[in-house]
């Protein structure tokens, strides 16, 4: 009793998984096993890797080529994995904080390469395996453990950190809007160079408790309600976009891939 | 005869009751019963998959053949 989907990309002895009720982690997980998918990439060619985090778990459920590493170096990893095999699909799964605060190093030094890696930043806005700190992309005023009367730092949009940085393509999808995140992880895959997603998803343990959100269901219904898409946002007069924040596929602009030129150089040289 | 899908199937062993599924539901099928969902109108289901897709367990996908009568 368990859907094809399912049976044929996660590892069944390990399901059902640990994450909370009403995780957001699910959501963005099946999100990229749909991608892979809907892609026909073959198992065999996909190598995803994961930092430390509650959405680092998330490797460890899918049965792929898989590396659980350390807190904020799965694109160091992910790196190396690629300049080795640049046959290699490989995805890194990472956290707002795995990748935007130990790793934000790695995550602007990837873009800066435009390495071909698709990063998906499951993004609670909290540090949720460690009980809820506040994390870089913890909105300004909201609280964590670390934060008990408010947060007074400005937060990463990792989009356009990613972008300034060099990312070939940026992307912003929730929870909520599966399908488009789903498309948007696809589109991402298919980029060849340095590709992150930045996957909005709700803690309702840590992050909704600390900020009374409610439940999983209303903090659902608020990316509904907050969540636009760049396209509409751009017919929209400023005013109307207050308090909300973009969806959709932000940036795309194709850039030679690392690898890709790492070869001409030693092709060239055994040439020479 | 084209293949249908059969609504929704539940895995209860799975289910977290988070609620998400019955909330977002467009046709009302699902209910919250307790800690887990159950599906009370399996006839309105439009076979959207909505529910599959925001399950975050993994505990409701839509089945494949022709609904059943009963
Ligand atoms: C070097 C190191 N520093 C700190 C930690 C403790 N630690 C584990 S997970 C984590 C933060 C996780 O937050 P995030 O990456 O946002 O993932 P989430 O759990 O919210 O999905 C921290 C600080 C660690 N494991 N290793
Ligand atoms: S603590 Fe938060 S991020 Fe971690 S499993 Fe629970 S709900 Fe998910
Ligand atoms: S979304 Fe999944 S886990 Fe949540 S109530 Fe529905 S079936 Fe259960
Ligand atoms: S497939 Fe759509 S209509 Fe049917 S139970 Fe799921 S959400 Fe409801």
């Amino acid at each position: 009793m368990t859907s094809n989907l399912v049976k044929s990309y996660f590892r069944m002895d390990k399901l059902p998984h640990i994450w909370c009720p009403g995780c957001g982690h699910g959501i963005v997980t099946r999100a990229v096993i749909k991608a892979i998918d809907e892609l026909e990439l073959d198992k065999d060619k996909v190598c995803i890797v994961s930092g430390i985090g509650c959405s680092s778990r998330a490797p460890g459920y899918l049965d792929f080529n898989t590396l659980h590493t350390t807190h904020g170096r799965a694109l160091a990893f992910a790196t190396g994995i690629k300049h080795a095999n640049p046959d290699l699909e490989v995805i890194v799964i990472t956290g707002d904080g795995d990748c935007s605060a130990i790793g934000g190093n790695h995550l602007i030094h990837a873009a800066r390469r435009n390495i071909g890696i698709t990063a998906v930043a499951f993004n609670n806005n909290i540090y949720g395996m460690t009980g809820g700190q506040y994390s870089p992309t913890t909105p300004t005023g909201d609280k964590g453990t670390t934060a008990p009367y408010g947060n007074i730092d400005k937060g990463f949009d990792i989009c356009k950190l990613a972008q300034a940085a060099g990312a070939s393509y940026t992307a912003r999808g929730t929870v909520y809007h599966a399908q488009l995140l789903t498309r948007l992880i696809k589109n991402g895959i298919l980029n060849k160079g340095f590709s992150i997603i930045d996957a909005v998803s709700v803690c309702p343990t840590y992050y909704g408790r600390k900020n009374k959100k409610g439940d999983a269901v209303k903090m659902m219904e608020w990316l509904k309600d907050h969540a636009v898409n760049v396209a509409a946002a751009a017919k929209l007069p400023e005013e109307k976009l207050a308090g909300k924040f973009l969806i959709g596929e932000l940036y795309h602009n194709p850039q030679p891939e690392y690898t890709e030129e790492y070869k001409k150089i030693t092709e060239s040289l055994r040439r020479g | 005869m084209a293949v249908k899908l059969k609504g929704p199937v539940i895995k209860e062993e799975w289910c977290k009751g988070c609620g998400i599924c019955a909330a977002f539901c467009p046709k009302n099928v699902l209910k919250m019963e307790g800690n887990k969902v159950k599906a009370v109108d399996r006839d309105a289901c439009n076979n959207c998959g909505l529910c599959e897709l925001r399950c975050p367990d993994y505990a409701i996908y839509l089945e494949e053949g022709e609904k059943d009568d009963k």
